[in-house]
């Protein structure tokens, strides 16, 4: 199967490669995918509580080259973004930005999830910290 | 050294030159047909075609009567099964077969079996190998055919044939056998083996596409099959159709070259393929062997290279050509069934490259294929989030993951 050279290009110069602290309060982590079904992404994103624009944005990536380069086009696209711009993102775009192929759709969606996943454990994370929701597991006094 | 290079030798290979050579003449100058019965040109490819059959019969000790010329092994792996179960449907319908097959022999049990056939699939064990104790406690009174390939084109992995045909001979049960890739490769003899359907395909061991042959017992016992292409009664009524002349010039040629240069090609492979193996389990650790090693072809090795998806492998050494068992490089869109048939975990199906090695691959070749292999995985691993939770000392296996 032939790869379009943004695919390509992804492939052999992912951006933003890497990992934040994900204990950090203003970084949210997304894992999805699984190793039996053929791809694992996690993706991070690093949020300026004050603005709610992504500072930073981190992917690493078990897949096929099509997987990679949804997750690499995915860290792009985020950074700069407020939080409510970034769950706006449709896989749909990012299959017309890498031109996939109808069979790697699933690589696009799995990239929209892990957005949608990072953002999720973020608004989490700061709902914890600003004490809208109460952990389960903290006593009460 | 030229690139690419081609590792990927059990897929296919390219015709020898001397192969070639003797094919030529028969396109244009000897263009007869063999049914020809009563002119020159008949003649010259009637005894073109004897002289490739016995050449193919040679090579697997056979007799030259014993070999039905086909378009190749998927066609000759039809006509043994079908045509045995056709045949032979009045003393029995059951086959055993195992998970492991090529498609053409699976398809075809499938097939059969919506037809009113019973067909035991035999799993395997992890070194890829059935167990002879399961094949006998599957055989029934009305088992008529068992049928287990010489050599897996995935894994390389040779299965007990002598031992397969000693017991399906004790038990009066036909004996055919997938031999596409061990044929031309490492001995195999008829006999010795006990088999009674052999399939062979000539591009496999450096002869021409669009032909191969079923070698079929003629005595002890004389196996009849019901043909499966009717027509003008060629090969013995088992196989009409005016036969490939040039096809079978290249396979005869191919065979015969196989069988002078079996012994000194498959030590000179097997010596490579080891290299090979070495210096990747140098070079890198989690990495796992598909199969035995003992029971192998030699020129074969299938590797999954942990936490590394194989289809973006590929993507990284593109200018080498192998395959992956990865889901993501299948027709399919599922991971190897052989693969997972060795209950691996589908994970490492998922990152599994098979290396075919061949009549002109080179140490410099393999020693390319090693550099930039490790650099690929290397990069991969960097960016591969299992790889960081394994550093990290999470377990994979216990993990929760979000399928999809």
């Amino acid at each position: 199967m032939a790869y379009s050279d943004k695919v390509i290009d992804h492939y052999e110069n992912p951006r933003n490669v890497g990992s934040l602290a994900k204990d950090d309060a203003n970084v949210g982590t997304g894992l999805v995918g699984a190793p039996e079904c053929g791809d694992v992404m996690k993706l991070q994103v690093k949020v300026n509580p004050e603005t709610g624009v992504i500072d930073d944005a981190k992917f690493k990536t078990f897949g096929c080259g099509s997987a990679i380069a949804s997750s690499s086009l995915a860290t792009e696209w985020l950074k700069g973004k407020t939080v409510d711009q970034a769950l706006a993102i449709k896989n749909t775009d990012i299959v017309a930005e890498l031109a996939l192929p109808p069979v790697k759709i699933h690589c696009s969606v799995l990239a929209e999830d892990a957005i949608k996943a990072a953002i999720a454990d973020y608004k989490k994370k700061q709902d914890e910290k600003t004490g809208a929701v109460q952990p389960s597991a903290q006593p009460t006094a | 050294m030229k690139l690419p290079i081609y590792m990927d030798y059990h897929a296919t290979t390219p015709v020898d030159p001397r192969v070639v050579d003797a094919m030529l003449p028969y396109f244009t100058q000897h263009f007869g047909n063999p049914a020809s019965r009563n002119h020159s040109f008949g003649w010259e490819a009637e005894e073109a075609v004897e002289t490739a059959r016995k050449q193919v019969a040679d090579l697997i000790g056979a007799n030259a009567k014993e070999i039905i010329f086909t378009s190749g092994a998927t066609e000759a792996n039809n006509l043994a099964i079908k045509g045995a179960a056709e045949m032979y449907r009045e003393k029995g319908n059951h086959i055993i077969t195992c998970v492991t097959e090529h498609k053409a022999v699976i398809d075809t049990c499938k097939k059969l079996e919506k037809q009113g056939a019973r067909v035991t699939y035999l799993p395997v064990h992890k070194d890829g190998r059935i167990s002879l104790d399961e094949l006998q406690a599957a055989i029934t009174d009305k088992t008529i055919l068992i049928t287990i390939m010489a050599a897996n084109n995935e894994i390389g992995v040779l299965q007990p044939i002598a031992e397969i045909g000693a017991m399906a001979k004790a038990k009066g049960i036909l004996f055919h056998t997938d031999g596409v890739q061990a044929v031309g490769k490492v001995p195999f003899d008829v006999t010795q083996n006990k088999v009674d359907l052999v399939s062979l395909s000539a591009h496999k061991f450096y002869g021409p596409k669009g032909v191969g042959a079923l070698y079929v017992r003629r005595r002890n016992p004389r196996v009849l099959l019901a043909e499966q292409i009717s027509g003008g009664g060629h090969e013995r009524g088992m196989r009409s159709g005016t036969l490939n002349v040039p096809g079978i010039v290249g396979l005869g040629a191919a065979a015969a070259l196989a069988k002078a240069e079996m012994a000194t090609e498959s030590a000179r492979l097997g010596a490579m393929r080891d290299r090979l193996n070495k210096k990747l389990h140098q070079n890198l650790d989690e990495i796992y062997i598909n199969g035995s090693m003992e029971h192998r072809l030699p020129h074969n090795l299938n590797i999954s290279f942990a936490y590394v998806e194989g289809e973006s492998l590929l993507m990284g050494i593109n200018d080498v050509a192998v395959s992956s068992g990865s889901a993501c490089t299948s027709a399919s869109l599922e991971p190897s069934y052989v693969l997972k048939a060795l209950g691996a975990g589908d994970d490492l199906a998922h990152s599994s490259i098979r290396f075919g090695l061949g009549r002109w691959t080179t140490d410099d070749e393999v020693d390319y294929v090693v550099e930039k292999l490790t650099s690929v995985v290397r990069r991969l691993r960097e960016m591969s989030p299992l790889y960081e939770m394994v550093k990290e000392g999470v377990d994979l296996s216990k993990m929760q993951w979000v399928t999809h």
